[in-house]
């Protein structure tokens, strides 16, 4: 480690910034690699099918972790499902998709929602079964109904959870996009995997360009967060912090 | 005798085509969903991936709980360390593995060391939170308690507040041993050992392949959540495992 070689390292990192920003000669005769064009063809190829997966997951997760919830019904299925997510590897899912399911947009959008899944469901259904049962009875109390007691009270107050294991599906749904090369989609992990096409500041490119998708997304969903969570919670929860 | 192998012939004569049609090769060439005699024959080739990714994820377990530990004893004792630790970590976390393995290829080049790196970053940010929970959790009395005995900082922290914490201490150990089981399969991509091996180039095609390789991956993360489970009892006998 005494002799990190740092010009090597920072040429690396200069070389995968012109992948970027100008198409470079590739080791096929008359192609051209890289360059903005292809950069924002394959980002849009990651976000099509990453937000695909992601509309997916929480229209299937949400309402039934909320509602179970609700209802405080299927606390072990909610958590084993959570737990059973963590244990199943993405590239396992691919895989599986690639050599029993077949490859299509439809099918590498649900492989992906099955790893956003997991995450929303359990904490909705913790985020809500955590709720003050006092706030859920002057809730009644007010003359509230089912519905309005989970739309007004719980699911506002369960913000911060829900919002964690949204969060955390989006990511795991970025991330495993990036193999769903494997699977014939052209997402950013094309430049990752097919080394021989991108060559090495390609492969570095992609890898960049990933952690800024997801460190992005990230920041996108923790603004929206703030904004969902109701003021007096957050107030709340920083005097609780600072106390 | 002569009548007898006249009558047997034709029967040997089918059974020879049945077996012909279920042959092994042929289940093989037609990529059918199991081909238990092959599973059989060629489970060997599995056993050494199986136990690198068995390494892969101890290594890089046992290096992020050290890290971790000791970034939460300092930060506990320093609270205004907390906020910075907690972003920094969660950074890590955020950045997908797989980008994570090719930004470090300039600077550690392929192989385990670069897998091992990556693996551990991303651990530290479930067991940093975990630790620094179970810590806060740590009744004021116990603590002045111990006080009382007097105790220095350094015999609190490790007499009774660690021993306290050690739920959420092992539940952050548990997420974290099953996510690294998972994530180390894509170590494969950064020139390191592992399942993952199994699972990519003409093996993602082959069904029998990833059910194996796939199911050892599976199997290796439920056995090392039982083994933590065993370690709480015997480490924390007086709380109930809980699910985490």
């Amino acid at each position: 480690m005494t002799d990190l070689p740092l010009a090597d390292i920072f040429s690396s990192f200069g070389d995968a910034f012109d992948f970027i920003t100008s198409p470079q000669p590739s080791g096929f005769a008359d192609r051209e690699v890289g360059g903005p064009s292809e950069v924002l063809a394959k980002l849009g190829a990651h976000l099509k099918v990453s937000g695909a997966a992601f509309l997916v997951a929480i229209v299937l997760a949400l309402p039934l972790g909320a509602w179970l919830g609700h209802r405080g019904r299927g606390e072990g299925v909610a958590i084993a499902i959570g737990n059973a997510g963590r244990a199943i590897p993405e590239l396992v899912l691919i895989a599986v998709t690639v050599a029993f399911i077949g490859l299509s947009f439809f099918n590498v959008v649900m492989a992906l929602a099955i790893m956003g899944i997991p995450p929303i469901l359990t904490n909705a259904f913790v985020g809500i079964r955590q709720v003050d049962r006092n706030a859920v009875e002057a809730g009644k109390g007010m003359g509230m109904t089912e519905g309005e007691i989970l739309r007004k009270v719980e699911l506002p107050l369960a913000v911060p959870t829900i919002m964690g294991g949204v969060r955390t599906a989006a990511i795991n749904i970025i991330a495993t996009a990036t193999i769903a090369t494997l699977a014939g989609e052209t997402t950013l992990g094309d430049f990752i995997i097919n080394r021989n096409v991108f060559g090495d500041s390609g492969v570095l490119a992609g890898a960049i360009l990933v952690a800024l998708l997801a460190i992005t997304v990230e920041g996108v969903l923790a603004g929206i967060q703030y904004l969902l969570t109701p003021r007096g919670l957050s107030m709340q929860r920083a005097a609780a912090s600072s106390a | 005798m002569g009548s007898l192998a006249h009558v047997l012939a034709p029967l040997a004569q089918i059974d020879d085509s049945f077996f012909k049609d279920r042959s092994e090769s042929d289940c093989i060439s037609d990529n059918g969903t199991f081909c238990a005699s092959w599973a059989v024959d060629n489970i060997d080739r599995y056993i050494g991936p199986a136990l690198e990714h068995i390494v892969l994820v101890a290594v890089s377990v046992v290096a992020g709980f050290a890290i971790a530990l000791a970034l939460a004893v300092l930060s506990h004792r320093r609270r205004w360390l907390m906020p910075p630790l907690t972003a920094a970590t969660g950074i890590l976390y955020t950045i997908p593995s797989i980008a994570f393995f090719f930004l470090l290829l300039p600077i550690t080049g392929r192989g385990n060391l670069t897998a091992v790196i990556a693996l551990t970053a991303y651990t530290l940010q479930i067991l940093y939170r975990n630790i620094i929970a179970g810590l806060a959790n740590v009744p004021a009395e116990t603590k002045d308690a111990g006080r009382g005995m007097g105790m220095s900082d350094r015999q609190l922290m490790w007499r009774v507040e660690i021993p306290l914490a050690m739920p959420e201490i092992i539940a952050g150990l548990r997420i974290a041993t099953v996510s690294t089981v998972a994530i180390a399969t894509l170590a494969v991509f950064a020139g390191g050992d592992g399942l993952g091996s199994e699972l990519v180039g003409s093996n993602i095609t082959f069904k029998t392949g990833v059910i194996i390789a796939g199911g050892m991956a599976i199997i290796i993360a439920i056995t090392f959540d039982l083994l933590l489970v065993l370690a709480q009892r015997l480490l924390a006998p007086w709380r109930k495992v809980r699910p985490v």
